[in-house]
């Protein structure tokens, strides 16, 4: 939330904004673009990010309308509200982008990730490190002798958290797809 | 009915059909089945310049002095990359071309194939958008795309790039009518809402000001003349930055001058002083602002843009408005008008007085000299005897092009080319030339600075091949003056690489390529001496020796606010702090 607690959600705040554009508190936003899935519209919208100097915290991209060649494009981003205005005006303008959602002003959402870690444990520890993903709903998708993969879907606070706990019992290698979100309810 | 015809073909049609009567372009391996439909045909004309920037600015100057579209062709690798600099130059400056280059064919790309660049990817972030079409039967409809696209909403550079194999191979053709257009479609009218806001501010201010933009000019003739009769119903004085000289006449009763670095001392002050500020297509550019934290900081700020982009994006406003300049002063004037045609009038005549009394400090004074051409002196002569003309001029990039904006008055729009955003040397020569071939009978003065003007000399070759009787006016001062004045002002007066030696004899270098010189050095041959380029039929280059080490002012230092500007020589000494200095 910035500094003058303007109500997340609140505001598509065109017309006055009151905000104090040098607050700089940063935030972190998840954006949603829709794209035509055209070539090089990925390097479009990250060279934007790269050029103006804009975070990508997290990043995930696939066709989600074949008829219609539409993809959508999850953006994890972080900047003072001035920037993520910017950030959101710029996108806009970007020829093949046809929505920008901000999830994180636009009221409630759903966000997950997918998340494989490859723990390789024997003992004591291998058995620990079931019982956890047990209690995380981790799935085992691969298991050799000495050694697990784990499937897990879930928020990337609740990602980041199984990975806290693996580490000590022998994670090796993990892979993340990236946040995708959708805003809840019937609306598009 | 169904047309059928080759890829080049389809490229010329195109263009036909987007009334297209001019393009600039260089020919090269990759374009060649397109130079052999321009070959065939008498409705385009073809200007073929000696440099692929020269075409690209050339187009500029074309696109800036018609409010058309230019059109360039060029081949692939070194073609393309010779448009870069062009490209970001209309970029920045919101100019609309159609960029056409050359590709290897389709089945070579990726293999560094002989003059081969990755000319989508180097043009990306220097074009609004781009695009390279590998399939003959979407050839056309992307090029109606491409004028769509850099003419619609905020102008801009658009490139198309095209394999030699999809210009051979034979497709169908399509109508800018059933181009498929419908994705990109930039809101034109602003929120009435907020316009009835912006009237509201208007009526009860006391100290209002519109600062005015490139914006006015891009909207077109319309949004000027509304500009015009708002500012003057209202009595609401108007500044404008350079990129949007001539919106509002010079000679017109509210102007107080250019705003800026090197803008007039009243604009800058009024702009402080206001208390409402109304923003017209302009971008609060950094050689506008100063600094940030003290920038007109008493004013209720409205911002008029069409690009959402430009809004908030370095100055906080209080009403923005999206939309297109003329779209909504005609609803503002509407909505005004209906509501009584409110103002402030006492507050407003007393707010004039004030502007007076700024005005009567004459910002731009300067000592002359009977014995040597003062810069300033030179472009008060030009204006004195060219104001009568049909006239158009153009700019390089330096101290020339600050006292050009300042001496120079302007009543009309699409009358001043100039590179602003991007400050390209080497843009005023080519553009004069894209304006002459635009305005064939017109006055067309290219104000330069000998260094600049050496960076795109070559085209010389063009006017002369087609005659165009472009004034190439140089204020030589044998320095990077602009450079030299900062170096003066702020490294300890090390003239580091800051003076133009080995210049060439102009008069012969103009002799060489069939056209005509003029050289003078004396104030007291300046009249006669302009008189003559004006009178000759063909191209001039006029070497006008200047004062060496003339700086440039007002100048706001950078990092200072607009109230504290440097006015002249006495000022100057530790203008200029170290936070200042790492500014550009
Ligand atoms: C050596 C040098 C010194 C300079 N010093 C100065 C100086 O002292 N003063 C000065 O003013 N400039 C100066 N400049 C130029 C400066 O760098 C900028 O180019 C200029 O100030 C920008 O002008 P602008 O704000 O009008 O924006 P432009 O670049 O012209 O942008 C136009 C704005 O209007 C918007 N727009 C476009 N079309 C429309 C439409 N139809 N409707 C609504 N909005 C629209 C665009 O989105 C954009 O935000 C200097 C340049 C150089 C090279
Ligand atoms: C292509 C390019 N290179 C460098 C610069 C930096 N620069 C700005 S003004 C200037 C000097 C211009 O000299 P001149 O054309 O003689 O004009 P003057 O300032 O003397 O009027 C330079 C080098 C630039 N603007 N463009």
């Amino acid at each position: 939330m910035s500094a003058l607690k303007i109500k997340k959600g609140s505001s598509s705040h065109s017309a006055y904004d009151l905000r104090d554009p040098n607050a700089d508190v940063v935030e972190s936003h998840t954006l949603a673009c829709v794209v035509d899935n055209e070539a090089g519209v990925l390097a479009r919208v990250i060279g934007l990010f790269s050029g103006r100097g804009y975070n990508i915290e997290s990043l995930t991209v696939a066709e989600v309308n074949h008829e219609f060649h539409r993809s959508r494009i999850t953006i994890v981003t972080s900047g003072t509200p001035q920037v993520i205005e910017q950030i959101k005006a710029q996108l806009g303008r970007i020829v093949p982008v046809h929505r920008v959602h901000d999830l994180t002003v636009e009221g409630a959402s759903v966000e997950r990730e997918l998340a494989l870690f490859k723990v390789a444990a024997t003992g004591e520890q291998r058995v620990e490190s079931l019982r956890l993903a047990d209690i995380f709903r981790a799935n085992v998708v691969d298991s050799t002798l000495n050694s697990f993969i784990f499937e897990m879907t879930g928020t990337s606070e609740k990602i980041d958290a199984f990975a806290d706990l693996m580490r000590p019992l022998g994670l090796v290698e993990t892979a993340r797809t990236g946040v995708a979100a959708l805003g809840r309810g019937p609306e598009k | 009915m169904k047309r059928q015809m080759t890829g080049a073909k389809m490229i010329v049609q195109a263009l036909k059909d987007q009334g297209v009567d001019t393009i600039f372009g260089y020919p090269g391996g990759a374009v060649l089945p397109i130079y052999d439909e321009i070959f065939q045909q008498n409705d385009i004309r073809h200007i073929l310049v000696r440099h692929e920037q020269g075409a690209v600015h050339a187009a500029e100057g074309y696109a800036r002095s018609t409010g058309k579209p230019g059109v360039v062709l060029v081949t692939s690798g070194p073609g393309a990359t010779n448009a870069v600099t062009g490209l970001t130059d209309a970029l920045l400056d919101s100019i609309p071309l159609v960029v056409l280059t050359g590709q290897v064919p389709t089945f070579m790309i990726g293999t560094d194939g002989f003059q081969e660049a990755d000319t989508v990817g180097i043009t990306r972030p220097c074009t609004k958008h781009n695009w390279l079409v590998k399939e003959t039967d979407k050839l056309a409809e992307t090029i109606h795309q491409a004028f769509h696209v850099a003419t619609e909403g905020r102008p801009g550079p658009t490139l198309v790039d095209i394999p030699k194999d999809v210009q051979f191979a034979k497709g169908t053709y399509t109508e800018p009518k059933t181009a498929n257009v419908a994705n990109y479609q930039p809101s034109m009218k602003g929120d009435v809402e907020a316009i009835t806001a912006m009237v509201e501010l208007l009526e009860t201010a006391e100290r209002p000001i519109f600062y005015t933009g490139g914006g006015v000019i891009n909207s077109g003739p319309a949004a000027s003349q509304l500009l015009c009769e708002w500012a003057d119903a209202a009595n609401v004085p108007v500044t404008s930055t350079l990129m949007g000289l001539g919106a509002y006449p010079a000679s017109g009763k509210n102007w107080i001058g250019m705003l800026g670095m090197h803008g007039l001392y009243e604009a800058n002050m009024a702009m402080h002083d206001c208390d409402v500020m109304i923003n017209i297509g302009a971008r609060f550019d950094d050689r506008i602002t100063g600094r940030l934290d003290a920038f007109s900081p008493k004013s209720t700020k409205v911002h008029i843009d069409i690009d959402a982009s430009s809004i908030n994006k370095v100055i906080h406003v209080n009403v923005p408005i999206i939309g297109d300049v003329g779209h909504v002063l005609e609803d503002a004037l509407k909505i005004w008008k209906a509501r009584g045609r409110k103002t402030n009038a006492e507050a407003l005549s007393k707010w004039h007085a004030q502007i007076d009394e700024w005005r009567a400090r004459r910002c731009l004074s300067y000592i002359n000299s009977d014995k040597i051409i003062k810069p300033q002196y030179a472009l008060q002569r030009l204006e004195a005897l060219t104001k009568k003309y049909d006239r158009y001029i153009t700019t390089e990039v330096g101290q020339h092009q600050m006292w050009a904006a300042q001496f120079l008055g302007f009543e009309a729009p699409n009358r001043w080319m100039t590179s602003g955003g991007l400050g390209t040397m080497g843009y005023g020569f080519p553009a004069s030339i894209g304006v002459q071939v635009a305005h064939p009978d017109a006055l067309v003065i290219n104000v330069a600075g000998e260094a600049s003007w050496l960076m795109n000399m070559q085209e010389m070759g063009t006017a002369a091949q087609y005659r165009l009787p472009v004034k190439q006016f140089i204020l030589n001062n044998e320095r990077l003056g602009m450079v030299r004045q900062w170096q003066e002002l702020l490294h300890g007066e090390r003239y580091s690489h800051s003076w133009s030696e080995s210049l060439p004899d102009f008069v012969k270098l103009a002799e060489a390529f069939g056209a005509k010189g003029i050289l003078c050095t004396d104030p007291a041959d300046l009249d006669d001496a302009i008189m003559e380029m004006i009178e000759y039929d063909g191209p001039v280059i006029f070497d006008c020796l200047v004062e060496k080490h003339e700086n440039c002012f007002p100048m706001i230092p950078s990092g200072k606010a607009h109230n504290d500007m440097i006015m002249g020589e006495a000022d100057t000494s530790d203008a200029i702090g170290d936070t200042g200095a790492v500014l550009v």
